[in-house]
């Protein structure tokens, strides 16, 4: 007989979260603390989402999305997880950049890039601070009509390699591109600028693991291996899920699954007004990714002047759309010491990320596939020579994730690694004045993603679920 | 409750939010995030924390009626008479 992996679970709850990634996560420990009764379904068998890693034999183990993120997370993880999971976060120090226009190394904060735009770069320092001050006062409210490419424009005009100092970096954190509006680059770019780069100490697994205990110290049923088949939604108001074809009763849903699938798969689109439905379908994704994890041998260490963090490139010009193509020419590598793990035994990995378009991977043969895989190895790791000589000798354990792996494991949509473009978040926001007591919590509109903006918007969400819990009359349907 | 006393609770939610800042300068009329280093994300917990202590209800769209301690005390003043501490 199959486990039952809901056995025990209530008939009922307040709260439904439907995924585990760092907002689903989020929402469901606040919703937790404030004393209501709350489900968290994950489909996968471990906590997480895209915020995961994995183990290899001989003691190998790879972090998927732990390249940085900007210093909010010590406070966001302090008020709404615990003290020693803030604890836990720590500055990179050394981020390079080596493409055919500059190489330079840097902490990647305004101090740092005051210094080089305005020595290096030749930039009068009044101009340098009043771009920085234009970004920060920036809100997500604000003006969208500003593309990236105008906020550059406007400031260093015709500087191609001052556009790929501010900009590359962004491209590879969220997918975003000149096209996109400004507030979004602003934004995250100034909430890294704030105070460089960061990492947790301890790796993915153990921040999902204390995360796991907090979550259970609140009075969560965490459960993995539940996919979510359907919303239901009755009159225009959610009233439950079903799961292993078992109906559970929800005064409200918190969907941190990909913002279309949530929509037009589990609620679908005859719940929702006609117009609604045409700017759902109008949303696009976000880029996908590929990746190479590479381990060395035991005991063979790197010299952290490596750094922690390369972009490297050798496309003489910063191109958005050249990062999406599969002629690779840019990455992003990743170094991890024996410093991230402490406990574990003294190894070293390298991560290798590039964007990337689900549509060059999804109809490749079985054949193609495994080809195309090996392709994206090898150049890896010819790319990766230049800077850690004899590579080759030196691997333990390499092997490569595309747009279809994220696809299978999360259940994105086209595997978007980083949500839905801008317009999601509109829809996004909407969705509870379009069905009462259904809201969404995850990845949309650039500044709502990784794993900064996809926690705090787990907490927008928390606060707003919590004041239609605490009294559902007044939130009124709006249209 | 009297003006004073919800002036009194709200220096002591902000306190817990910047806990490094010293709040006795803190002037009524002028908006919090003008005189405190406070976010969009602190401004959220200042609501989530009136609304845990009080079950009280703040939509959206008064939001803009916390941003200063003289407003938000004209705000709350009707709204928690009833309530207790
Ligand atoms: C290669 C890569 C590198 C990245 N690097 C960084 C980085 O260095 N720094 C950074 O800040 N961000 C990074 N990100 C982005 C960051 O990881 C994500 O933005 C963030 O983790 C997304 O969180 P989320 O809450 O939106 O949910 P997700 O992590 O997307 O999780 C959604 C969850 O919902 C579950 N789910 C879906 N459907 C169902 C269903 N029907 N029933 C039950 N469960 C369901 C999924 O299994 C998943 O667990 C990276 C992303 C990728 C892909």
């Amino acid at each position: 007989m199959p486990r039952d992996f809901l056995a025990g679970a209530r008939d009922q709850y307040d709260v439904v979260v439907i995924g585990s990634g760092l907002g689903g996560m989020t929402a469901a420990n606040i919703l937790g603390r404030l004393g209501y009764r709350v489900l968290l379904l994950e489909q996968h068998y471990k906590l997480g989402g895209l915020a995961t890693w994995f183990r290899r034999p001989g003691g190998n183990i790879f972090d998927i999305s732990l390249h940085g993120f900007p210093y909010g997370m010590v406070k966001s993880c302090r008020r709404y997880w615990n003290e020693e999971i803030a604890n836990g976060i720590v500055p990179l120090r050394t981020i390079r950049y080596d493409n055919p226009m500059f190489s330079l190394t840097t902490r990647f904060d305004r101090d740092d890039f005051t210094r080089l735009l305005t020595t290096r770069f030749g930039q009068p320092p009044e101009k340098v601070q009043e771009f920085f001050e234009f970004i920060r006062k920036m809100n997500f409210y604000d003006d969208q009509t500003m593309t990236v490419k105008e906020l550059f424009d406007r400031f260093f005009p015709g500087r191609e390699d001052i556009i790929r100092l501010l900009m590359e970096p962004i491209t590879y954190a969220n997918g975003s591109t000149l096209e996109d509006p400004a507030v979004a680059y602003g934004i995250v770019f100034s909430n890294f600028m704030a105070k460089g780069v960061y990492t947790y100490r301890g790796g993915t697994d153990d921040l999902i693991q204390r995360m796991k205990e907090e979550l259970l110290k609140n009075g969560v049923d965490v459960r993995v291996r539940c996919p979510v088949e359907r919303i239901h939604i009755v009159r225009r108001k959610v009233a439950g899920v079903t799961v292993h074809g078992r109906y559970l009763a929800a005064r409200a849903v918190v969907s941190n699954a990909n913002l279309l699938a949530t929509i037009l798969r589990f609620a679908g689109p005859e719940h929702f007004d006609k117009d609604f439905i045409e700017e759902v379908k109008a949303v696009r994704l976000n880029n996908s990714s590929t990746q190479v994890y590479i381990a060395l041998k035991q005991g063979d260490l790197l010299d952290e002047s490596i750094g922690d963090l390369l972009f490297s490139s050798t496309a003489p010009y910063f191109r958005t759309e050249a990062l999406l193509s599969r002629n690779i020419t840019s990455r992003t590598f990743s170094f991890y010491y024996p410093s991230l793990r402490p406990h574990a035994p003294p190894r070293c990995y390298v991560v290798s990320s590039t964007n990337a378009r689900y549509e060059d991977w999804a109809n490749l043969s079985e054949e193609e596939y495994r080809k195309s895989k090996q392709e994206l190895i090898n150049s890896t790791l010819d790319a990766l020579e230049k800077y850690v000589p004899d590579i080759r000798q030196r691997v333990a354990h390499v092997e490569a994730a595309t747009p279809r792996t994220f696809e299978r494991y999360t259940g994105h949509l086209a595997g978007a690694s980083f949500g839905t473009k801008f317009e999601g978040l509109r829809v996004s926001r909407a969705l509870p004045h379009q069905v009462e007591g259904l809201f969404h919590a995850g990845s949309v509109g650039i500044i709502m993603s990784g794993w900064l903006g996809a926690m705090n918007y787990g907490v927008i969400v928390a606060n707003e679920v919590d004041n239609y819990l605490a009294c559902p009359s007044l939130t009124v349907r709006k249209g | 409750m009297t003006p004073a006393e919800i002036r009194s609770l709200i220096v002591e939610i902000l306190a817990n939010i910047v806990p490094d800042v010293d709040l006795s300068q803190l002037r009524d009329d002028v908006p919090f995030r003008e005189q405190l280093p406070l976010d969009s994300m602190d401004f959220l917990d200042i609501v989530m924390e009136l609304r845990k202590r009080f079950r009280i209800q703040i939509p959206e769209d008064d939001y803009g009626m916390l941003a200063s301690m003289a407003s938000a005390i004209e705000y709350l003043s009707p709204r928690l008479v009833r309530e207790k501490a």
